[in-house]
């Protein structure tokens, strides 16, 4: 049947039609996991009986007609940093094995009620600290366009469920680029919202001032039609903001005419490979033929992005990672004498390297006699870069820019030097600083037939300006499926 | 090398964030902090006088909660994921000498 | 030769907030409970919870704050203070360092040498951690989270008192205004009021500031007051040897009448504050400052002249029912029942005060009602009861509250005013009792006492006091 290789809006239509069933879609997807999975490890955690058990709920309920909206039945995964009512929630740590939270994040929640069925948790760089998904103490994603090639990260479990269609969309989260970049290495769409958008409520936090909730799909529709059930004003959130509307799924329009897009020349300069820049602004070119209007400009400021941002998400995360202590839940060293000994093994045995070098790292920025040093003068460049951004927006509706620097890597390449997978994120990070609303889609492959992506951010709150654009763009060409999917079934 | 992590820096940042690395992960660390310091460094260059830190990025205020008790009693939840539990309470080497 | 030395004494008093819930969730704060029947994802660190403030925290330490004198920061901020406990769910506690809701403010204190003004540094909000238990058995400890997240305030003071009385002075009026605006009942024992000491030496004419310790485990005025005697003595020894004060915080066992310092190679003391990103800035405009003042109850001085006008209250025994609120509350809420004003200040001024004396129990203790009082009163002044049973009675609702007009029935204490009984009974004792009739016959007033005693005794205390000294008048 291939209800797989449909976009979630395809199939939740053919749901609603009654041509199958929610069971039925989700034995599928159960049915492509079991064939994926050995080859590329997108899941850490996989919900047989769950995903059965609440398809039938679901079913009952679309035949009652309580359920009718367009991802009812849609079997969906979900990054393992988000909290999911008794279903293991890890961060892909060894700190938190065990630990089945009592509580769905208010995202996950909100995507239960919208009738999306969840069948697993997806793999991620432990806490969310990696570009590559390399970093996840169960091991490596590989990438479903070529399996020696990583997914990007963190969202890289997420970003390869869709590609490898073992779920019609997912949940990931972005604090430095996390859904776009490996968005872009997978050949998926992914939007990171404007920070408040989606309720953090749940979401086991790397760096709260910078951490959003987004989805991960095939295409714009299927993204929009997530983010219109994810987002809401969350009370027990007091970061969530108070959107004027949610229907985000009204701004699927082919119509560019007008649009002013911005092209920042600091995102095309050194170090971005060659294929990449190419593919980017032919897609620019192609939106100037919807009657988009480019213009070339300086955004400054990008250099500083990187070491601010390093400084507040690890001094955010030294303090959010500190409850992890072997004390309430997850991991305790079997072998200490006394408390502190029990908290020192237990940490450092339950976290990996890169989560231990970080919150060193961000223990020691906020440590007496070095935060105005470090932290005040990271908020400081925080500040001008918003600015920067506020300039560049009252000159254009939308930036146009790459999603990472080159395509996906190969396995272990990244891992040998951290600094250098930092820089990886250069293009991704400014727009969390900033709080931005960013969207990366598939533009074309590089000649390793590695997916390229391109990045579009917009201004604070102008999600629908990005899925407008996005989707104008999008209709000129059709999803390519990866190698992994390609050939099995016909759309 | 402009910052050099020394082995007592490693073992306060230890105490502080409840860390302690094995000899190998250690150098490493020692050598990627003062690596990603040196990085960092790059600020310095930019000039910041003058600039309100922003650490929200929207200007939200006062957000809050009623003072009406909402919340039953949980502690089975709570307790059901503790390494050690005792009597209803979560277990823990003990805290005085 | 031997040198002077002047005490320098600045204090921080936590005090708990008398919300219904915690500061970040809607966990109820009351007292007891099983261990951690009061928790929830967020007072328990859950990995994902995030807090939420509680309006109410805010309202009431801005009030504290207006309370005294301090100026109230209209946009103030929640900072993350960073430490390894297990008492402290998330290992950061969520507190205010950069810019705390109230500055510069002052209280205003007696002492000998007349009013001082003690300066406010600053008063900021806060979380309270849990509850530790030893257990003795495993040699382990247990986590009581009931007590996380109950809201704080920490009222941390200039360095400006110089002895133990000073400090007592300034901590009772600090808990008068508290407890008059109902923001807590800094109860000192249950740990809902609780003082940390900072103290230094210094020579006398010194303008400099010595090296200061800071002293935890204050759980009484009498521990504050013994733990600044000494750590005076410790700090001027150290001096006088020529050795150096270490700053340093030292926990008070009250038991041994002794400190010890509390270092640990383990405890950097390095907090790492940063501003705490889950939660937005707090504006107070002046709206909102207007409305808290407008609520502000009425405080003691006002309710000191209003007790003397209103009700014709001497001016000492208005001072002693005002100095605790629980005390004015009592008065006020009796006297609305019986409307006897002067009646219900004389029990309150004698008899309680006698039985708090006798029983060394705090005003805060009480926990009789004002009806049952009001009854009393009532019964008395009907002449169902008479005085010497009243007294017995109000032990009787002053320790277990009991309801006087049941138990006058229960117990037959109802005043006997059946004047055929008195007569016989009266007639009975003169004839016993011939000494005492003829000294009172020949002028001596006091026979009178011992004849109506002898009566009253015969009667079990329930006659008339009134109707025997007429009767005994008539017959002799």
């Amino acid at each position: 049947m291939g209800l797989m290789s449909l976009t979630a809006m395809e199939l939740g239509r053919k749901i609603q039609a009654r041509e199958v069933t929610a069971v039925e879609a989700v034995r599928e997807a159960l049915a492509q996991i079991g064939k994926m999975e050995p080859l590329f490890h997108c899941l850490v955690t996989v919900d047989e009986e769950g995903a059965i058990k609440r398809a039938k709920e679901v079913q009952k309920r679309i035949e009652s007609k309580e359920l009718t909206g367009p991802l009812t039945g849609v079997p969906v995964v979900i990054k393992d940093n988000l909290c999911t009512e008794g279903i293991l929630t890890t961060c892909a740590s060894k700190i938190l094995s065990g630990f089945k939270p009592a509580y769905s994040a208010e995202a996950v929640k909100n995507l239960e009620e919208a009738g999306a069925v969840i069948v697993g948790k997806a793999n991620m760089d432990e806490f969310a600290m990696g570009s590559t998904t390399e970093t996840s103490y169960f091991g490596p994603t590989k990438n479903p366009w070529n399996q020696e090639h990583v997914p990007g990260g963190s969202s890289g479990g997420s970003c390869a469920a869709v590609a490898a269609e073992e779920c019609s969309c997912a949940l990931g989260s972005d604090t430095g680029g996390s859904i776009r970049q490996p968005s872009a290495f997978c050949g998926v769409t992914g939007i990171k919202p404007t920070y408040g958008t989606v309720s953090r409520y749940g979401l086991i936090a790397y760096g709260s001032s910078l951490d959003q909730i987004g989805p991960i799909a095939k295409d714009v529709s299927d993204c929009a039609a997530v983010l219109q059930a994810i987002a809401s004003y969350d009370p027990k959130d007091s970061t969530s903001v108070k959107r004027k509307n949610y229907d985000f799924s009204a701004a699927l329009v082919k119509d560019v005419k007008g649009l002013r897009i911005g092209i920042p020349r600091d995102y095309f300069g050194e170090g971005l490979q060659e294929e990449v820049r190419e593919q980017i602004l032919q897609a620019a070119k192609v939106l100037e033929a919807q009657g988009a209007v480019l213009e070339e400009f300086d955004l400054s400021l990008v250099k500083y992005a990187i070491p601010a941002y390093y400084i507040i998400a690890s001094a955010e995360a030294s303090s959010n990672l500190a409850r992890f202590d072997g004390v309430k839940y997850g991991y305790r060293s079997k072998d200490y004498e006394g408390l502190h000994q029990m908290y020192k093994r237990s940490r450092s045995e339950g976290f990996g390297a890169e989560v231990k070098r970080r919150i060193m790292l961000g223990s020691f920025v906020l440590s007496s006699g070095y935060y105005d040093a470090y932290y005040l003068k990271a908020l400081k460049t925080k500040a001008l870069i918003k600015q920067a951004f506020d300039k560049a927006f009252a000159q254009y509706d939308l930036i146009l820019a790459p999603a990472a620097p080159t395509t996906a890597p190969r396995l272990k390449e990244s891992l040998q030097d951290p600094l250098q997978m930092y820089l990886g994120d250069i293009y991704t990070i400014a727009v969390n600083l900033a709080g931005l609303p960013g969207i990366s889609l598939p533009c074309g492959v590089d000649q390793k037939g590695l997916p390229i992506g391109m990045q579009m951010i917009g201004d604070c709150f102008q999600e629908k300006t990005l899925i407008r654009a996005a989707y104008t763009f999008e209709q000129t060409r059709t999803y390519e499926r990866c190698a992994a999917v390609k050939g099995e079934c016909v759309r | 090398m402009a910052n050099v992590i020394t082995d007592e820096m490693m073992d306060y940042v230890g105490i502080l964030a409840k860390l302690e690395l094995p000899e190998e992960e250690r150098e490493q660390a020692k050598k990627d902090m003062g690596r990603m310091l040196d990085y960092i460094d790059l600020l310095n260059e930019l000039d910041t006088s003058g600039v309100e830190p922003m650490s929200h990025i929207f200007p939200v205020r006062n957000v809050f909660r009623e003072d009406v008790v909402r919340n039953e009693d949980e502690r089975e939840q709570m307790l059901a994921n503790a390494p050690a539990v005792k009597d209803g309470a979560y277990k823990v080497p003990k805290t005085v000498e | 030769m031997s040198r002077q030395y002047e005490t320098v004494i600045g204090l921080e008093v936590h005090v708990e907030l008398a919300t219904k819930t915690k500061i970040f969730c809607a966990c109820s704060t009351a007292f007891g409970g099983a261990p951690n029947t009061h928790t929830c994802p967020v007072c328990t660190g859950m990995p994902g919870s995030l807090p939420v403030l509680n309006k109410q925290v805010v309202e009431y330490a801005a009030a504290v704050g207006l309370a005294t004198n301090c100026t109230i920061n209209q946009c103030c901020k929640f900072d993350r203070k960073n430490y390894f406990y297990p008492d402290n769910p998330q290992n950061y506690q969520i507190s205010q360092l950069y810019e705390p809701i109230c500055r510069d403010g002052y209280v205003e204190i007696e002492t000998p040498a007349g009013a001082k003004k003690i300066g406010i540094h600053e008063i900021h909000m806060e979380e309270d951690a849990g509850k530790l238990i030893h257990d003795e058995w495993e040699d382990c400890s247990l986590v009581d989270f009931n007590r996380s997240g109950v809201p704080l305030i920490e009222i941390v003071s200039e360095p400006d008192m110089r002895d133990a009385q000073e400090v007592i002075a300034y901590l009772d009026k600090l808990r008068l205004i508290i407890q008059y605006l109902g923001a807590s009942d800094c109860k000192l024992q249950e740990g809902s009021m609780r003082a940390d000491v900072n103290l230094s030496v210094r020579e006398v004419g010194s303008t400099t500031l010595g090296t200061r310790t800071e002293m935890k485990n204050l759980n009484s005025f009498k521990a504050i007051a013994r733990a600044i005697d000494g750590e005076r003595e410790r700090q001027i020894e150290l001096l006088e040897m020529g050795k150096a004060v270490v700053q340093e915080t030292r926990r008070w066992d009250d038991n041994k009448e002794a400190s010890h310092a509390m270092r640990s190679k383990e405890d950097a003391q390095d907090y790492r504050y940063f501003p705490e990103p889950d939660l937005v800035p707090i504006f107070i405009d002046d709206e909102w400052l207007a409305q808290i003042k407008a609520r502000q109850p009425e405080l003691r001085t006002e309710k000191l002249l209003r007790y003397k006008k209103e009700f014709d209250i001497p001016d000492y025994d208005a001072q002693i029912i005002t100095s605790t609120k629980k005390m004015a509350d009592l008065f006020e809420e009796t006297t609305a029942l019986c409307k006897k004003p002067k009646k219900v200040s004389n029990w309150l001024m004698v008899e309680t005060m006698r039985l708090l004396k006798e029983h060394e129990m705090e005003v805060e203790e009480l926990t009789f009602s004002p009806q049952n009082l009001a009854k009393l009163i009532d019964l008395t002044d009907e002449g169902t009861i008479n005085g010497s049973v009243a007294k017995e009675i109000f032990e009787k609702i002053f320790l277990e509250d009991i309801e006087p007009e049941r138990y006058v029935e229960e117990h037959g204490l109802r005043m006997v005013n059946d004047e055929g009984a008195l007569r016989e009974v009266v007639q009975r004792v003169i004839a016993e009792n011939p000494q005492s009739v003829a000294d009172y016959r020949g002028g001596k007033e006091k026979a009178m006492g011992y004849l109506v005693g002898q009566t009253m005794k015969a009667m079990k205390g329930k006659a008339n006091p009134a109707g025997v000294n007429r009767m005994l008048k008539e017959l002799l």
